[in-house]
């Protein structure tokens, strides 16, 4: 069995051969690795990495894969190493999951700069949150740069938006699921929004045009942040630079406006009552008084780690759990 | 002119076929030796297979190249090898057939460098360049360039070739692999005509022709089918086919010569459904097969080249060539089936299901036209799965054995068979020794050029690509130059890009619901509760070979039985894999490899994740000869896998039990 401990330490020391191996670990739902997973990763959320995290998110076929394998290029050529987590969806009924995305994310290949991982959704075994919160720090302890690549069909959204720091939604010209998405609520969450393949100039512009509106119409945090619609050609490379300067300007604005701490500490509380309520259902988040008393208590602990904070609220729910029903052991 | 007089009275005999063999193998020398003897024993036309790099466009001392070089064909990396390719051959009296694509406008150049060396008018050439690419990214895979400059240089081949070479066919549209990929006849032909006009459409929207030109490109398109053993149906396909191809001609061209509207195609007869197993039976095989593309008068192929009976089996020898060479020479000489009229006019039956097969091709071919044409339905996948689909389809009754295949899934004992040979002694061996020889005379060949010419002709041909010139001036200069294939083809990636088509493995159709499969999926379950976290494969093809239409099925069959599948794709290297695998975390590599490149290729596989301290189990698919497959597993592979083993459950299972005991204890 891997040392939880000893993998941190050679992540912190940016092993590249320590990754594959921690996410590995990660990935193993034993009780004996989840007892090492744990100590890996609350030694890793007690080192704050600055590594930047960028979600890409939008429907299949709008050419996510072959945009950041340009984007990854650019940043590749910056002189940041990169780390991608790819995920892909899992079938419910069989389980099985078919990951292609190694297929387009070629700029990496053969650069030991650049670690690409795919995952299955994995719906049926409770969904992508927990694995991909673990994978996204193990990546930001090795790599400068960490990359979420997901399908996005309308709910998982808000999920990614919780894993990383700046999330980009990609869609293509003549996807009339615009107006789908902005019924789903999608666009509450991105921080960028590209329409990729822009080489079909008249059908590209309308869509920026439709982006825009539905912007203007919809919900966000209202945080501040002016929220730019790009156009891109991935295949052209047309607008790449631009979008690139997006993202350093949206990770700027997220350090100087303080909403960068306000959300890596949203995803660390998303984590944990996800978790939370995963393990003992609502029943037992009753038991502490519900969800707000729960977040409640997070937030008195604005810098403690996920990880740390879980194991704390697990044991006290345990505790009040056996304690309230005896005569059910 | 056909008499039907009494008995013994002669009649008039039509024209056969052009008689070709697809041949070509180790070095120029070896395989123009090889057409020499093909010509003497009565073969009327050529038909050069090309090895990979060379279709890839790499030289032969190319990292990519290893193993590959002379394999699947001829090794063609200057004018220095297409001078020895055509030594003693009249070029003139040749009908000159070539299966390449990404590289076509320089094979046509060397070609044509080679004529001018000679003293021979283009015009007096003939023959031609396969250069279908969208059936590369459908299904072969030997595409370099996006699509967009890929259908420039077929435009520049076609608007060149009408007026310099004009007993060229520039493009050969092929639904030869289309059916390889699992198309069925409707699917072939909708996918092959929509094909068609992405290639006249682009052609049209040129400036550069005259504007009585367009009828005479549509006269110069040819086409390249596939012949399966269902062989009735492959002579409706073939009318249909023709019938449609007219009805395009006319309505969306303009076209009014009968003659330019005439569809002109070839052959090669299914190599797919040619079995391991009793591989004398596929004789058999081959002969109804070639029975399909001749019978119909109204829709008789115009050349055609037959698989050798041991292809399933690795590359067939000389001899087992002539045999297939034979078939054609019986049929067109001793039988009298050149003697009659079309045998099918006025058969109500073979009309009915002709007109079905043009109704459903028809309404398809809208349907891929709505989408915005071939390219679009290449680059949205919608093409690609449909053919994925329809293969797992075709491989599912073939295992339930709802579909009879003799000697594989029915009546599968067998007496000895005198064609059965140890020690390769039925295949053709390419001498390992060609590759390292192909390579010092590549070197010798770039340090005796003028390095001053090959810089400019190079220079030369980047303008031409960027100003939007014809690149074939620009290139036939650069083969008299010396430039090799590799730089040729680096000139153009530098310029255009390369391009990775979709795999159609997005599978939208529901998984397998019998109870075998739930029993798989059940151990793949259980397998993976007790290693933690669910079996994750990976699988790649390492090499130049594009035929990803197994490892696709492979990867889909995975999924299905509830694996999680890392599928890479193809032109993978060996460090790439290794790099892959150890990244990704997977329990089990599986390769597939049908070049013959395997034993290298393999190898090396294993080697590297050795030197990474990676102990995985490796698994390899392929046209894998007996005693190389020995030879593999003593060098630590787990299993080889052959067109034999035609059950992938089956191969699931295995596979599952190969990780089970590398997790045991």
């Amino acid at each position: 069995m891997p040392d939880g401990f000893a993998l941190a330490q050679q992540l912190t020391l940016r092993k590249r051969e320590a990754v594959a191996p921690a996410l590995n670990l990660l990935d193993d739902r034993r009780p004996q690795s989840r007892q090492a997973a744990c100590h890996l990763l609350t030694r890793l959320e007690a080192q704050v990495k600055p590594a930047r995290r960028i979600g890409f998110t939008g429907a299949p076929g709008v050419g996510k894969s072959t945009l950041l394998d340009t984007v990854l290029r650019r940043v590749r050529a910056g002189g940041e190493s990169v780390g991608v987590l790819a995920v892909d969806p899992s079938s419910r009924r069989t389980g099985g999951a078919l990951l292609g995305d190694r297929l387009r994310l070629r700029s990496g290949a053969g650069d030991p700069g650049v670690f690409l991982r795919s995952m299955a959704s994995r719906e049926h075994l409770g969904g992508l949150a927990e694995g991909a919160r673990g994978a996204v720090l193990v990546l930001a302890a090795a790599f400068d740069c960490v990359f979420v690549e997901t399908v996005g069909v309308g709910q998982s959204e808000a999920e990614v938006a919780d894993l990383v720091d700046t999330l980009v939604f990609v869609a293509q010209p003549d996807s009339g699921d615009l107006i789908q998405f902005m019924k789903a609520g999608v666009l509450e969450w991105p921080d960028l929004l590209v329409v990729n393949k822009a080489e079909q100039e008249a059908l590209a512009a309308r869509a920026v045009r439709e982006l825009k509106a539905g912007l203007a119409l919809g919900e966000h945090s209202g945080d501040g942040w002016e929220r730019p619609v790009l156009r891109v050609s991935a295949r052209d490379d047309i607008g790449v630079d631009e979008l690139v300067q997006a993202l350093a300007a949206h990770n700027s604005w997220l350090l100087e406006s303080g909403e960068h701490a306000r959300r890596r500490r949203r995803g660390r509380d998303r984590f944990v009552r996800d978790t939370l309520e995963r393990r003992f259902g609502s029943f037992g988040l009753e038991s502490q008084g519900g969800v707000d008393a729960i977040q409640k208590r997070l937030d008195a602990k604005p810098d403690a780690a996920g990880m740390q904070l879980l194991e704390e609220l697990s044991a006290r729910i345990e505790s009040a759990l056996t304690g309230a029903t005896p005569h059910q052991k | 002119m056909a008499a039907t007089g009494a008995a013994g009275e002669a009649r008039a005999k039509d024209q056969p076929w052009v008689f070709r063999t697809y041949s070509g193998h180790t070095s120029a020398a070896a395989s123009n030796a090889l057409y020499r003897r093909n010509l003497a024993k009565g073969q009327t036309g050529l038909s050069i297979a090309f090895d990979l790099p060379t279709q890839t466009g790499y030289d032969a001392d190319h990292p990519l190249a290893r193993g590959e070089v002379g394999k699947v064909g001829v090794p063609i990396g200057h004018i220095g090898d297409m001078q020895k390719l055509f030594e003693e051959i009249p070029l003139e009296r040749m009908n000159t057939s070539m299966t390449i694509n990404a590289t076509a406008a320089w094979l046509l150049a060397l070609y044509a460098a080679l004529a001018e060396r000679r003293g021979v008018q283009r015009s007096a050439l003939s023959g031609t360049t396969q250069n279908d690419i969208i059936k590369e990214y459908l299904s072969r895979g030997t595409y370099v360039f996006p699509p967009e400059p890929s259908l420039r240089l077929i435009g520049d081949m076609v608007a060149w070739t009408l007026d310099e070479i004009p007993k060229w066919n520039p493009i050969n549209i092929c639904s030869y692999h289309l059916q390889e990929a699992g198309a069925t006849p409707v699917q072939e032909i909708a996918y092959a005509l929509a094909n068609a006009i992405a290639v006249l459409d682009t052609v049209k929207a040129r400036g550069d022709l005259a504007p009585d030109a367009l009828p005479r490109v549509f006269g110069r398109i040819s086409f390249f089918l596939n012949a399966g053993i269902r062989f009735i149906e492959e002579i409706c396909k073939g009318r249909a086919m023709s019938a449609l191809w007219e009805k395009i001609g006319r309505e969306r061209y303009g076209v009014s010569d009968e003659k330019l509207l005439r569809f002109r195609y070839g052959v090669q007869v299914n190599s797919l459904g040619l079995t391991e197993a009793q591989p004398e039976n596929n004789v058999i095989r081959i002969v109804l097969e070639a029975l399909g593309v001749t019978l119909s008068k109204r829709a008789r192929c115009r050349a055609l080249q037959l698989p050798a009976w041991n292809e399933a089996l690795g590359l067939p020898r000389p001899w087992d060539q002539q045999w297939s060479l034979r078939i054609q020479q019986v049929l067109a000489y001793e039988t009298d089936l050149l003697e009659y009229p079309d045998l099918f006019d006025g058969s109500k039956v073979v009309e009915a299901r002709v007109a079905e097969l043009l109704r459903c091709a028809e309404a398809e071919l809208a349907r891929v036209l709505e989408m915005g044409g071939a390219i679009s339905a290449t680059e949205s996948g919608y093409m690609k799965q449909g053919l994925v689909e329809s293969q797992s389809e075709r491989i599912s009754a073939i295992e339930s054995g709802e579909q009879t295949v003799v000697g594989v899934n029915a009546w599968q004992e067998s007496e000895a068979s005198p064609l059965d040979a140890a020690d390769y002694e039925n295949i053709l061996q390419v001498d390992p020794e060609a590759e390292r020889e192909q390579i010092a005379s590549l070197q010798a060949f770039r340090s005796a050029r003028s390095p001053q010419e090959v810089s400019s002709a190079e220079l030369g041909l980047r303008d031409a690509l960027k100003n939007g010139d014809n690149v074939m001036p620009a290139s036939i200069r650069a083969a008299q130059a010396g430039v090799t294939t590799g730089e040729w083809a680096g000139t153009l990636r530098a310029v255009f890009g390369e391009y990775r088509a979709p795999t159609g493995v997005v599978v939208r159709k529901p998984e397998l619901a019998d109870e075998r499969s739930a029993k798989v999926r059940a151990r793949v379950r259980a397998l993976g509760e007790r290693i933690g976290r669910p079996l994750k494969i990976l699988v790649g093809k390492p090499g130049l070979d594009g035929h990803s239409n197994g490892a696709e099925q492979i990867a889909v069959r995975a999924r299905d039985l509830g694996m999680e599948v890392v599928y890479e794709g193809i032109r993978l290297t060996p460090d790439e894999i290794v790099q892959s695998a150890r990244d990704e975390g997977v329990h089990l590599i599986g390769l597939s490899i049908l070049s013959g490149s395997h034993a290298v290729l393999a190898t090396d596989v294993i080697e590297k994740l050795e030197a990474a301290g990676l102990s995985l189990p490796v698994v390899v698919g392929g046209i894998i000869p007996e005693q190389d497959a020995a030879a593999l597993q003593a060098r630590g592979v787990a299993r080889v896998y052959t067109p034999r083993d035609f059950d992938l459950t089956a191969i699931m299972e295995e596979i599952t039990a190969l990780v089970e005991e590398a997790h045991a204890g």
